[in-house]
């Protein structure tokens, strides 16, 4: 049995021209310590279908599956209570902006420990000797004085690091990234990178990594699901993916990355081919028809 | 903290000089002849003109004389009253416990009641819990609190007989002033009845007084809360798998306080203005009633001192209350 | 949002039909007939407008006509009451309904005077303080922070106490009191734009400071100050009437709603229409600008809007 199944995935929001679907019928599956990347332009319903499943969209969103299982629960008849009972435990999530995730108002101590006080249920001492485990984990220099910072005295990758040390306090069986590093300096999204992939072999989590950029998927990736306006267009492992992409979707996408381009000029995805692709697949593309 | 409490001053203390010239230049500025408004003495004698114009010091230059009153002031000398031959510091003193009780309350039935609605409303965002709230609040901002102070006394004193029209306390009791909150004294003087005599006496005020702060807080809570509510950091409380109340309790709240604590500050100035009203209205023997009696009896020197002391007082407190939006936000504490 | 097109029209020079202009008053419409809120208000602001100006041709009974036979007739609904006045009259035989509707020109008359005065001040000197800065700067915002350190009310009061009680000075007084907030909003908006590369554009075009301070950025900063100013107008009614209430504004018998509740406070428990009209009229004319305030600053301001 897979960690996390979805089938069949649609999310629309009330707005006030009506309906607007940010996902239409995606389905994907992640095996226990697996990374699985979810790749796509800006829009494309990546964040929002993980969002779905953490149940943190709001309350204008409707979501719906034919299956949307995590470990043998499912997601979608779980009572709201049952779902903060796993959401922060069991599966946990980062964000693009860390700066901007972590609360300004409280100490990085606190905030960590305060997952360890609502799920594990730890006395005031275990907590502050896991914190400092975890921001030893994570890489931050002297833990012990760092638990009484806040957010604004350290860097965007520190707290990157300090949002992953909350993720992991739990030890989750799933972790999900939502472009991760790309608020971050580049040489420290390679840091963050390698990080995250070492702390998925070491713990054996499953990582779904969701990403616009295939240089991430490259490094950290086995498997890619590609997608585009709410639609899945591919789905393939890492190496097939970019030896022979089958989508023509894909294939521009590739194409477009910068070290393709030609002279000062940035190559771009010709978005009528892409369409016409697109509303081709009303069923996803690699799952057998119902 | 410190460079922070320097830089305050050094705009603060400017401000109060200019407060000082202003509340000085006043008299100067009346029409009539300042010599007599200051003295009360309206026909008097050439000779005792110029003996009192010497007493005051009207006889030296205006500078001079604005240094000397400055200096008064600087050693608590705020002048002293035509009406009653006290020094205005000492009445102040004396009056301003009833208007600080009254604020207390007042500010306190704004807050408990003000930020509960206001967060209610911006969680409920739309619905028509959310639209009650925000219909009210806009009601008690737009209340004229005069009318407001009279249409309480017609409902509970007139028709209802609940609660008494004015005063601090009913004729009944008499003790000494211990504290100068007559809530306090009442309790300290074991008189049966006291107590409940000056709480039912502070009711009508502390709501007229309350109602447009409390208004204010609310409207200010439930936009702070509104913006707070879709920052990242809330969906990380959530995305820990926090109750509702932690998310909304905790990890909003705390943020959204710090606009909201800038609010309240701002109000102390609101109350006291308002206290002009409130307390003439319900007869209360505090500072606000004092400033409009003194104006109709045209006793300068008061109004003078007084406009000087209320003027510091709501200084002092905005200088408070930005070094507490130091203390609650962290960014600017570091 | 529409800030940036509205630079645009600086160098074509002012056209009589300006496209742009129109688009943008129809998304305005747009977002303010959304808060339905604002249109109510609106509608009733309307409306007493219209009451102000045809007050002759409405009111039944003159201001001040005094009916000695009909002192404190109630309300034309209770016992007693009268169909010839149907609010009742108060203590020396004048119809409240006519005073309430006279009163409308006062309160209106007082916001807009007061409103165009503090908005036209605080708007000159707050450009030239935010557009020259330094020392010009410092002067006028420490003075602004010495009018702001005394509760408003309180200054109006001792203001009106020392040019002497009536309508005029108390307006004088309100208008005084409520410069600063306009000084302070035109100042940090003033600042804002100044640095924008469409004002440093007209300035490399030659344009001379007065044209750069008032024509080029301050349409740029109008909304702040139009949602202040509909405060203001709300608030110079509420400090009027309050002024009026305590006997320092209007002198009665000017049929202002303050000045009538002071001169009826003491039959409050014995005729409640004489004391609960005036003030219900003050409270219903401030609840409507109020609700067109919201409306506006909703339209107006992109910040808030997007929320």
């Amino acid at each position: 049995m897979a960690l996390l199944e979805i089938e069949n995935l649609v999310v629309e929001f009330e707005t006030a021209s009506g309906m607007f679907r940010a996902v239409d019928g995606v389905s994907l599956s992640v095996e226990r310590k697996e990374v699985l990347a979810v790749v796509g332009e800006s829009g494309s319903g990546k964040s929002v279908s993980m969002l779905a499943v953490m149940g943190l969209l709001p309350w204008t969103a409707k979501v719906t599956a034919d299956r949307m299982m995590f470990d043998g629960v499912d997601l979608a008849t779980i009572s709201p209570k049952e779902r903060r009972k796993l959401v922060g435990k069991d599966m946990a999530m980062i964000f693009q902006e860390p700066m901007a995730s972590l609360n300004p108002c409280f100490t990085v101590g606190f905030q960590i420990e305060e997952v360890l006080r609502v799920h594990m249920g730890m006395d005031r001492a275990r907590r502050r000797a896991r914190a400092i485990e975890l921001l030893t984990l994570v890489g931050i220099p002297e833990p012990e004085q760092r638990l009484s910072s806040f957010p604004h005295q350290m860097s965007g990758g520190q707290c990157q690091r300090v949002m992953i040390a909350i993720a992991l306090a739990c030890n989750p069986k799933l972790l999900i990234a939502d472009e991760p590093t790309t608020a971050l300096d580049v040489t420290i999204q390679k840091q963050i990178l390698d990080l995250l992939v070492r702390l998925q072999a070491e713990y054996g989590m499953g990582l779904i990594m969701i990403t616009h950029n295939m240089g991430v998927v490259a490094e950290t990736a086995d498997r890619v699901i590609v997608q585009y306006k709410g639609r899945k267009m591919e789905e393939a492992d890492v190496l097939s993916l970019f030896e022979s992409p089958r989508s023509n979707y894909t294939r521009a996408l590739l194409a477009a990355l910068p070290d393709n381009a030609t002279g000062d000029r940035l190559p771009t995805i010709d978005g009528f081919l892409v369409e016409a692709e697109a509303a081709a697949v009303n069923t996803p593309m690699m799952e057998p028809p119902l | 903290m410190f460079r922070f409490l320097l830089g305050r001053l050094a705009v603060l203390i400017p401000t109060f000089i200019g407060v000082s010239i202003i509340a000085f230049s006043f008299i100067r500025l009346l029409p009539g002849d300042p010599v007599a408004l200051l003295s009360g003495e309206r026909v008097m004698s050439p000779e005792r003109h110029a003996q009192i114009s010497h007493e005051l010091g009207y006889d030296r230059p205006i500078v001079v004389q604005y240094f000397d009153y400055l200096w008064g002031v600087l050693q608590g000398d705020f002048g002293t009253s035509i009406s009653t031959k006290e020094p205005v510091l000492g009445q102040f003193m004396q009056l301003f416990p009833a208007t600080l009780e009254l604020s207390l309350c007042a500010i306190i039935f704004a807050i408990v009641l003000g930020i509960p609605a206001g967060v209610f409303a911006a969680i409920k965002r739309g619905s028509v819990l959310d639209q009650i709230i925000m219909g009210t609040a806009l009601i008690g901002f737009s209340m004229p609190i005069f009318w407001w102070g009279l249409l309480l006394i017609i409902l509970f004193s007139g028709i209802l007989q609940w609660t008494p029209v004015s005063g601090r306390i009913s004729l009944m009791f008499f003790f000494p002033s211990v504290t100068g909150f007559m809530l306090v004294d009442s309790l300290l003087s074991g008189q049966d009845g006291a107590f409940t005599s000056a709480a039912s006496h502070l009711i009508l005020p502390t709501i007229v007084l309350g109602t447009i702060p409390l208004a204010v807080i609310a409207r200010q809570t439930r936009s702070a809360m509104l913006e707070v509510l879709s920052e990242d950091y809330v969906r990380t409380a959530r995305a820990k798998g926090l109750s509702a109340f932690r998310v909304v309790g905790i990890h909003a709240l705390r943020n959204a306080m710090i606009p909201v604590i800038t609010t309240i500050g701002l109000q102390v100035g609101v109350m006291l203005a308002g206290a002009i009203l409130t307390e003439s209205i319900f007869s209360w023997p505090g500072i606000g009633k004092w400033m409009v009696d003194s104006v109709f009896r045209r006793d300068y020197p008061v109004i003078q001192g007084g406009l000087l002391i209320i003027a510091g007082l709501i200084m002092l407190v905005n200088l408070i209350v930005d070094l507490l939006y130091g203390l609650i936000n962290p960014r600017i504490r570091h | 949002m529409a800030t940036p097109a509205a630079p645009s029209g600086e160098f074509t020079g002012s056209d009589p039909v300006d496209p742009s202009r129109r688009a943008r008053f129809a998304e305005f419409w747009f977002y303010f007939s959304e808060n339905r809120g604002a249109v109510v208000g609106l509608v009733f602001f309307v409306f007493l407008v219209l009451l102000a100006v045809f007050a002759p041709l409405i009111a039944p009974h003159g201001p001040n006509e005094q009916y000695r036979d009909a002192v404190l007739v109630p309300p034309f609904w209770q016992e007693g009451g009268r169909s010839a006045f149907l609010l009742g009259t108060d203590p020396v035989g004048r119809d409240i309904l006519s005073r309430l509707i006279y009163g409308t020109r006062y309160s209106l008359f007082i916001g807009v005077i007061v409103t165009t005065i503090s908005l036209i001040g605080g708007i000159v000197i707050g450009v030239v303080a935010g557009y020259f800065r330094g020392w010009v700067d410092t002067a006028i915002m420490r003075v602004m922070d010495i009018i702001l350190a005394f509760p408003s009310l309180l200054l109006a009061l001792v203001l009106v106490a020392v040019l002497g009680p009536g309508l005029t000075n108390a307006m004088i007084a309100i208008a005084l009191v409520f410069q600063p907030h306009f000084v302070r909003l035109t100042r940090a908006a003033v600042m804002a734009e100044k640095n924008r590369d469409y004002v440093i554009a007209a300035r490399v075009a030659g344009a001379k400071p007065l044209r750069l301070m008032f024509v080029t950025i301050l349409p740029n900063c109008m909304a702040p100050l139009i949602v202040q100013a509909t405060l203001s107008f709300s608030n110079a009614i509420l400090d009027a009437a309050a002024l009026g209430f305590l006997g320092m504004g209007a002198q009665p018998p000017t049929p202002e709603w303050g000045t009538m509740l002071a001169e009826a406070r003491e039959f409050i428990l014995r005729a409640w229409w004489v004391v609960t009209l005036p003030g219900l009229a003050i409270l219903m004319t401030v609840l409507a600008i109020n609700l067109m305030g919201d409306g506006l600053r909703d339209a107006l301001d992109p910040k808030l809007k997007r929320s």
